[in-house]
């Protein structure tokens, strides 16, 4: 390989015949791109004599150069240039002139942001409406399917179930027992100050039947369920197969949205309970392990804790099963296209459940707090 | 044609020797021998699930045979460093049957993203680069700044073959190309091919079913049948072959009428 400098590389001589040489390829495009031609116009032929390589990248840069109307002008009469590369050049030119103009990139401008900022707002609103609507659409096919026990469908419920809740237990309930030992922890260290130890019964008892396990048990859900759900149907929308079921007269709702929407409303009720016991175990753990409190005593103080308060943490899991499910089904009809889009829906799916989850959790809290419950 | 200029044929860049690829207890190849030789156009044919693509994959290094050695531009690539096969594999251009463009980068960055990582040029000069090659493969400029996402089917292809033409590779494996292509933008594929073998005495493998590809580009065919290569020799000569798939896919209603169209462009008797 030579390593002359580019510009001799590329001379004009003085009967403005351009003269080419060395290997015009990809290697040396670094190198080559620093040749210039002050003037193109007045080259009026080509000397490629000297020329010993040449390739795509070689040609992109004569377009470069030349401009591709020259070189398709110059190419034909070209001195030296075998019959091959010359047809190279003439199919890069001719492809170059086919092309059409090159696209504006748009310039950015003082309002923007500000025009940023309203497509946010507008597009959280559509947001907002779209997921009612689809709310109203999945109501409506249930509706329609209640009388229709033929149209059950019982396989890809229990599949879901398993998946969505049985697969989950584990999980949930381990999580929920190292939460529950970390807040009777917590609750040992402050209650000691003032010789209420025996309140960390309490404290775990009420905390995980009114709030924690079944917000512990959602956010899992949401994280592991509802991104796999967007996934799912996301990948089946870039697929076409959602085309494909209803162009076979299915309807995507009845046969994927319904048997999930109906799983996790099954099942998030026990993942919670299953998530309370935990909860609670991880807390009579630490209380018999380091506060001295009986295994008995635990039993005992938890038993004059009112039920009431089970069942108002429990009346929050369907809501949260419903919200869930709804989200992660509609963030997979919403993906586009390309497996980005499933990563960018699957993302928006667990962030906004999990923000969802929450903020009706907190809610409730208050309902429940004016209601006296 | 380089083959025929010394009377013997040219060297072979990718050589497969016993080559067998199973799948649990289910055989696609068994004890396939194979050559592809510098400059050639090398058209693939075989029936559904007969083992063209997995042989392609075989060839470029995706799927490690069950037995059996591919030698390509004189390495084996199985037992290459993995610094030596990244060399080896930047000769090589793979379009793949639904394109594999990568869906969160436009078109041009598809092409300029090997030419920015292997060839080392500015993102500038990359981007120019791959302008060109869009524009051999056909696609006006605009689409260069499109995802793949909002390309036609057709366009995926062309787009994919630009990236393929990137690094202007020694051998280019092509995986049904013509496939959702129209009749126009096939034969202007066919005659693309041709040129870019010519310029750069390009080999390429090419695994299709478009008769009239075969027709126009071709310089021998490849025929995969009962778990090996039947035949591989220029079409005449497949044609001939005495087999009833054969016969029945050059011989058939679209076979004939790819011949006669043949025959008509070059003006001899149809074979």
């Amino acid at each position: 390989m030579t390593h002359l400098p580019a510009q001799q590389d590329l001379v004009l001589q003085a009967d403005a015949s351009l003269h080419l040489q060395g290997d015009w390829t990809l290697p040396r495009y670094k190198l080559l791109s620093r040749a210039s031609l002050e003037d193109a116009g007045v080259v009026r032929s080509l000397d490629a004599s000297r020329l010993t390589g040449l390739d795509t990248a070689g040609a992109a840069l004569l377009v470069k150069l030349l401009g591709a109307e020259s070189l398709q002008r110059l190419a034909p009469t070209a001195i030296g240039l075998s019959e091959e590369r010359r047809a190279l050049l003439l199919a890069v030119a001719s492809a170059m002139l086919a092309r059409g103009a090159e696209p504006k990139a748009r310039r950015w401008r003082l309002g923007d942001a500000l025009a940023d900022v309203g497509a946010t707002v507008l597009s959280g609103w559509h947001n907002l409406l779209q997921f009612l609507g689809f709310l109203g659409l999945t109501l409506l096919v249930l509706a329609s399917l209640l009388p229709k026990p033929w149209r059950w469908r019982y396989t890809a419920l229990v599949a879901q179930m398993q998946q969505a809740g049985l697969n989950a237990v584990p999980i949930v309930a381990l999580l929920n027992f190292l939460v529950g030992a970390v807040v009777a922890f917590l609750g040992a260290t402050v209650l000691a100050e003032f010789g209420a130890t025996i309140y960390t019964v309490d404290l775990v008892g009420y905390a995980f039947m009114r709030e924690m396990g079944v917000l512990l048990a959602a956010i899992m859900l949401a994280g592991r369920t509802a991104s796999a759900y967007t996934a799912q149907i996301g990948s089946m929308k870039v697929n076409e197969e959602i085309d494909a079921l209803r162009v076979q007269g299915l309807d995507p709702i009845e046969l994927l949205v319904i048997p999930r929407v109906l799983a996790l409303l099954i099942m998030l009720p026990i993942l919670s309970f299953v998530a309370i016991l935990a909860g609670m175990l991880g807390g009579a753990m630490v209380a018999v392990l380091s506060l001295d409190i009986s295994p008995a005593r635990f039993l005992g103080i938890v038993q004059e804790i009112p039920l009431k308060h089970l069942y108002l943490g429990m009346s929050k899991a369907p809501l949260f099963a419903v919200m869930i499910a709804l989200i992660g089904c509609l963030e997979g009809f919403k993906v586009k296209g390309s497996a980005e889009s499933v990563g960018e829906h699957t993302t928006s799916a667990v962030v906004q459940s999990i923000f969802v989850v929450i903020l009706l959790d907190a809610l409730a809290a208050l309902f429940f707090m004016q209601m006296d419950w | 044609m380089t083959n025929n200029k010394t009377g013997q044929p040219p060297e072979a860049v990718i050589e497969v020797r016993g080559l067998c690829n199973r799948f649990g207890q289910h055989s696609v190849h068994e004890n396939l021998d194979m050559d592809v030789r510098r400059g050639e156009i090398l058209g693939v044919v075989g029936g559904s699930g007969s083992g063209k693509s997995v042989l392609l994959r075989s060839i470029v290094g995706l799927l490690r045979p069950s037995a059996g050695r591919v030698t390509m531009l004189h390495k084996e690539l199985q037992t290459l460093t993995p610094a030596e096969r990244a060399q080896l594999e930047r000769r090589i251009g793979v379009l793949f049957q639904q394109g594999a463009l990568f869906s969160s980068l436009t078109v041009l960055e598809n092409i300029a993203l090997p030419l920015i990582e292997h060839a080392r040029l500015s993102r500038r000069d990359a981007t120019h680069v791959a302008a060109v090659k869009l524009a051999l493969t056909g696609l006006p400029a605009s689409a260069g700044n499109l995802h793949p996402a909002d390309l036609s089917g057709g366009m995926i292809k062309r787009a994919a073959l630009a990236r393929a033409l990137a690094l202007d590779p020694d051998i280019l494996f092509l995986d049904e190309p013509t496939a959702g292509l129209d009749p126009i933008g096939a034969a202007a594929f066919d005659q693309l091919l041709l040129t870019l073998r010519d310029a750069f005495n390009l080999t390429v493998f090419m695994v299709t079913h478009d008769l009239d590809t075969l027709y126009t580009t071709c310089d021998r065919i490849a025929v995969l049948s009962q778990k090996k290569v039947l035949v591989a020799d220029t079409l005449e000569v497949v044609a001939a072959t005495q087999d009833d798939w054969i016969q029945e896919y050059f011989h058939g209603p679209r076979g004939r009428a790819a011949a006669v169209a043949d025959a008509l462009v070059r003006g001899t008797t149809p074979t």
